[in-house]
């Protein structure tokens, strides 16, 4: 096995106990911006498509890489807004009058 | 290895701070920002770094994408948020097996062993991912049914397009064959369509939550093809989230991972129920208008009805009419009601009911002896006592809301129709118990205009 794949696996060990240990005490109410703001950082694969995108030549080379662009910009951008649409609603109870 | 890789560091890092902000109420929505600007990092590094050649396919990717996913996530209604995660899956999820096909155009399917290896797997997730997503969309959309489909012998199926996808990738590592590596697409899309009809929509918080794992896994397999340490680490981080929360929901309902996968549970429910003959209490608006009003603590239980019935801003009203007369009202919520995690609460925050209102499981129970009111709308299985006292039922051992031991209990359904799991709940047949039989916001609202005059 080459020397960087051998380091990109533990990379990824790594990474995934960071994943689990950042993430296993969130409170419920958070789950659903939890799981749709990670959901748009799984659209980092955007750096392979535009990377693709960039130096492409031939239609099916363009045609999969325009694709691929396309694809992980609708995960990026609509799952990073609506995440924080979610969260802009997310509000304490304000301080109550005393009656 | 160049500087290149420490800016790619540095967007990882705020990956990880982002989500580790994301856990707090307070500080969630600068996580989310946090993580969205190291996603732009990221992006820039990479045109900038790379020696493109042509700026068209790129820009045009960007506007499309771009314009699509903004449309999706501006206008979608919080009710239909599950199936737009689902959607946001599967195009993450597409974009990893993209990028590996064109990988393969470009070497001409020549890889080192190892790196053809994480070709397949990502062509393999990726497509699995893809098309399962859509499936979970297509359920919770209404497009298809959300009832658990079987056939016989589909598990056989499974098993066989599985192996298929390890022979035809076999093939392609050990033999070079762009054409074996590009048929794991099909069979893996087969795969997944599948792998998701079996499982029915109450079980919908744990396929999306595991769809969104393997989005994450296809992301970092996609790092290992084209040798980048960014979408290691972000599909790493992705990868562990989702699979927690899905590890999370098969507890919250007593069952394996394994179990909602593979069980097609809930397929009995389509066949007659054997329904108890005992009467129920049927209460008028009025009956309801009366318990609540008088009530000095109400426990609120919503479930997916709620969403159904779009029920949530009537709810509001109610709750707060009932707090303007001196009622102290709270929400219990079931860490699988709904069709995602948190479904319940995202619908209750937007019709603005404050998120320190809503308790979970652990918060709620303890309170419900000293409940006066536990007003249950569009919920049944998370709140049917055979689940703590009958060992025979399907149910058995899922953690319950034990709203029966609540005062009194009001039910708000439609019929006496089973839930889900399609067994009968004998919290309808408590002396406790008053059902009321309506859609869920007519419900709400017939019942504020009641305790006007109450």
């Amino acid at each position: 096995m080459s020397e960087p794949f051998v380091t990109g696996i533990v990379v990824f060990v790594l990474a995934a106990f960071v994943g689990f240990e950042v993430i296993s005490k969130v409170p419920p109410i958070l789950h659903t911006p939890l799981m749709s703001g990670a959901n748009a950082i799984s659209g980092i694969t955007i750096v392979g498509a535009l990377t693709a995108a960039g130096l492409s030549e031939g239609t099916l080379a363009t045609t999969l890489a325009f694709l691929a662009v396309t694809t992980a910009t609708i995960n990026v951008v609509g799952g990073f807004l609506v995440t924080d649409r979610m969260l802009e609603m997310f509000k304490k109870k304000p301080v109550q009058r005393n009656v | 290895m160049s500087e290149i890789e420490l800016l790619y560091l540095l967007a990882a890092v705020l990956f990880i701070v982002g989500l580790k902000q994301l856990s707090t109420p307070r500080t969630a929505r600068r996580g989310n920002a946090i993580a969205a600007a190291g996603m732009l990092l990221t992006m820039v590094v990479t045109l900038v770094h790379q020696d493109i050649v042509s700026w068209g396919t790129i820009v045009a990717g960007l506007i499309a994408g771009g314009a699509v996913g903004a449309m999706l996530a501006l206008r979608v209604q919080m009710t239909a948020m599950p199936q737009l995660v689902a959607a946001f899956n599967g195009f993450g999820g597409a974009a990893s097996t993209l990028v590996a096909l064109y990988e393969i155009g470009n070497t001409d399917g020549v890889f080192a062993t190892e790196t053809g290896v994480t070709v397949v797997l990502t062509l393999a997730v990726g497509s699995v991912t893809f098309s399962g997503s859509f499936v979970a969309y297509a359920k919770l959309q209404g497009l298809v049914s959300g009832r658990p489909l079987s056939f016989p012998g589909d598990q056989q199926l499974n098993a066989a397009l599985a192996a298929g996808l390890v022979g035809f990738g076999i093939w392609g590592v050990a033999a070079d064959a762009v054409p074996a590596y590009w048929l794991v697409v099909p069979v893996a899309l087969v795969l997944g369509v599948f792998a998701v009809t079996p499982i029915g929509g109450a079980d919908m918080p744990v396929v999306i939550s595991l769809l969104n794992s393997l989005s994450g896994v296809a992301a970092a397999m996609a790092g290992f093809v084209i040798g980048n340490s960014a979408l290691i680490i972000g599909g790493a981080l992705v990868g562990a989230a989702g699979l927690i929360l899905s590890m999370q929901m098969s507890q919250a309902m007593n069952r394996s991972l394994a179990n909602v996968l593979f069980s097609g549970f809930g397929t009995d429910g389509a066949g007659p129920v054997s329904m108890s003959d005992k009467p129920v209490k049927s209460a008028t608006p009025d009956d309801v208008a009366i318990a609540l009003g008088y009530a000095e603590r109400v426990m609120v239980v919503p479930g997916y009805g709620l969403a159904v019935a779009q029920a949530q801003h009537a709810v509001r009203d109610l709750t707060t009419a009932l707090e303007a007369r001196g009622v102290e009202v709270s929400f219990a919520i079931h860490p699988v009601a709904g069709r995602m995690p948190g479904h319940m609460n995202v619908l209750l925050a937007e019709a603005d009911v404050p998120y320190d209102q809503l308790l979970d499981l652990d918060q709620s129970n303890p309170r419900m002896a000293q409940t006066d009111v536990a007003l249950v709308i569009g919920a049944n299985d998370v709140v049917n006592p055979s689940a703590r006292d009958d060992p025979s039922s399907p149910i058995y051992g899922m953690p319950i809301l034990e709203v029966d031991k609540a005062h009194t209990v009001i039910v708000v359904k439609r019929s006496l129709s089973p839930g889900f799991a399609g067994i009968d709940n004998p919290l309808f047949y408590l002396d406790n118990t008053m059902m009321f039989f309506a859609d869920g916001k007519a419900a709400m609202e017939q019942a504020l205009k009641a305790l006007a005059d109450v």
